[in-house]
């Protein structure tokens, strides 16, 4: 597939900004609750992502004017039913600024508002991840570990945002946020490397003859009946070279996980705020690229009829 | 979509519908809606499905269907199908069909096969369900499988979950397109009857390209497909294509087919 930034961005910086709000539920939920002051900014943070993560996702459509009309087949498509959650998630952490979280308010209120984050923001990961995982014949993509890691990079990209305001607003420090966040971005790693290792492993079940029904041992592809581009050659090609990919997959494992965690172990034993501030920065671009490789390495069956120019 | 969930959760299980790699052709319905069993599960089969059915044996990469179907479609109510940088050094453009050509074997014994393929309007189209609009849809009376150019959003997602790449979005308008089927003509009472079927199938030279109702038994496309063993594209997904493919038949010349010592053929 030909990764879109649009919806790189989106789900990158949506899936962070669920993790930061789950964070503040579980706090809340675990009787810990962050200062009203840290909550509120945390949260018009995440609305702010979320808002800027549904604008970047209108860039990928063809008539944006008519994106309204998304949310209308949510009986049959994820994409319909994610455009229906994201609103309600964005409402959700609306609610919880304008109702004072964290404030004295009546703390059923509290629960209440953690437990709808937290079920909310699960139901949009969920919808996101199964978007790509219900395509059962782009077979990188149908599995569970699709779903599993959309929902572990969003937490591990969450918490280290938290921790990182955390250090830079004063509130008072949370190691065990910090930690969390260790913890989410190895188990993020791990996933991601199975899933990456079961793509390299993967025999497609689609072959050129079961694509043209001439079974043949020998079938090539002369010609694929243009001599130019068309939608077909530029939607599913990525159009890398396997050299460049093998960067991306340096750099996503570096940027997005590796570096990171080695960076909040040195956060936890010295304190040093730059430590957080780095992890951030490097985790933005290793997830990027590790999105990217996500798109890149889902190989379409379709393409099976575009190989050769002749 | 619940099926599919259910494949989901049995993880690299094989889809319910198994079936030969060859042959899969449409289920043939006696009358009316009937429940047909898949691998355990009931599923509505029309009563009526147009499709076209396509002879690899006698097609030979004329590129006519391809051209008289643009043409038709560029003309249309819809309006004109992009045709950007035609005559410049990186055309590109919009067609609802396109002709590939294969080879098949090793040299010397080698055969160039060339493939049509547009939408097969699937009877379980994997495009319809996973459109957030509604744009993509299946009509009931005939089975052909249609965009609705006003609700679609051009989010490119039906061409994500087709895996036979049949979609593609119109660059111009921003909207996704595919083989209607000829459905402004062939309902078209203004036209003659011979105009009255697919512009492809109007222009195809060796008629290699045929059209019908698959569910009727007795249509020129069903007796095809039933005496030439027409089968489905990637039937390993279980997306029940309605077009078919007739396979190469093996001709033996008697004038130039060398014969050995003992004055037999080689076999097919």
């Amino acid at each position: 597939m030909n990764p879109a930034f649009s919806v790189i961005a989106f789900t990158t910086i949506a899936g962070a900004a669920q993790g930061l709000v789950v964070t503040l539920a579980v706090a809340m939920l675990a009787g810990s609750p962050f200062s009203p002051g840290f909550q509120r900014t945390a949260l018009l943070l995440a609305a702010a992502m979320l808002v800027a993560g549904l604008g970047a996702s209108f860039l990928h459509l063809g008539r944006p004017e008519r994106a309204w009309r998304a949310a209308t087949m949510w009986r049959t498509s994820w994409l319909s039913r994610e455009v229906i959650v994201l609103p309600a998630f964005i409402a959700v952490v609306g609610l919880g600024w304008l109702g004072g979280v964290g404030s004295p308010v009546a703390p059923l209120w509290h629960v209440l508002w953690s437990l709808l984050a937290l079920v909310v923001a699960a139901l949009l990961w969920y919808c996101t991840a199964m978007i790509y995982a219900c395509l059962r014949f782009i077979e990188e993509w149908a599995h569970p570990l699709t779903v599993l890691n959309f929902v572990l990079i969003g937490m591990a990209s969450g918490l280290l945002l938290c921790a990182a305001l955390v250090v830079f607003t004063g509130e008072p420090a949370r190691p065990a946020v910090t930690w969390a966040a260790l913890v989410a971005t190895l188990l993020a790693w791990a996933g991601r490397r199975r899933a990456v290792h079961r793509n390299a492993g993967i025999r497609h079940r689609s072959t050129l003859q079961t694509a043209t029904g001439i079974h043949v041992p020998k079938l090539e592809q002369k010609s694929m009946g243009m001599s130019a581009g068309s939608f077909n050659t530029r939607e599913f090609f990525h159009t890398a070279t396997a050299s460049g990919l093998r960067h991306v997959k340096r750099i996503a494992e570096l940027g997005a996980f590796a570096l990171p965690a080695l960076l909040l172990v040195v956060g936890l034993l010295t304190g040093a705020a730059w430590a957080w501030a780095l992890a951030l920065a490097l985790q933005a671009v290793g997830l990027v690229a590790d999105r990217w490789l996500f798109f890149a390495q889902a190989k379409h069956p379709q393409n099976l009829y575009y190989q050769v120019v002749s | 979509m619940i099926e599919w969930l259910q494949r989901l959760l049995g993880a690299e299980a094989p889809p319910a519908v198994s079936h030969t790699p060859a042959a899969d052709p449409p289920s043939v319905a006696q009358s009316g809606p009937t429940s047909t069993a898949t691998g355990g599960e009931a599923t509505e089969t029309l009563a009526r499905q147009l499709a076209l059915v396509i002879d690899l044996n006698v097609c030979v990469g004329c590129h006519a269907c391809v051209t008289s179907c643009k043409e038709w479609n560029t003309s249309g109510a819809a309006g004109p199908l992009a045709d950007e940088n035609a005559y410049g050094a990186d055309p590109t453009g919009t067609f609802f069909n396109r002709v590939q050509t294969y080879e098949a074997g090793t040299f010397p014994n080698t055969e160039t096969i060339h493939f049509p393929k547009s939408c097969l309007h699937c009877e379980e189209p994997p495009c319809v369900p996973v459109c957030p609009t509604g744009a993509s849809y299946k009509r009931a009376e005939d089975g052909i499988v249609l965009v609705d150019y006003d609700k679609c959003i051009g989010c490119k997602y039906c061409a994500w979950a087709c895996p036979y790449g049949a979609r593609e979005i119109d660059e111009t308008r921003q909207v996704m397109t595919k083989c209607t089927l000829c459905v402004d003509r062939i309902y078209d009472p203004k036209l003659s009857k011979d105009d009255q079927r697919p512009a492809c199938v109007k222009a195809c030279p060796t008629g290699a390209r045929l059209f019908g109702d698959v569910k009727d038994p007795e249509s020129e496309v069903s007796v095809a497909i039933r005496e030439r063993g027409g089968y489905s594209l990637m039937p390993e997904w279980g997306t029940r294509p309605a077009n078919q493919y007739l396979p190469r038949r093996v001709t033996i010349s008697a004038v130039t087919t060398p014969v050995d010592a003992a004055g037999t053929a080689p076999a097919p």
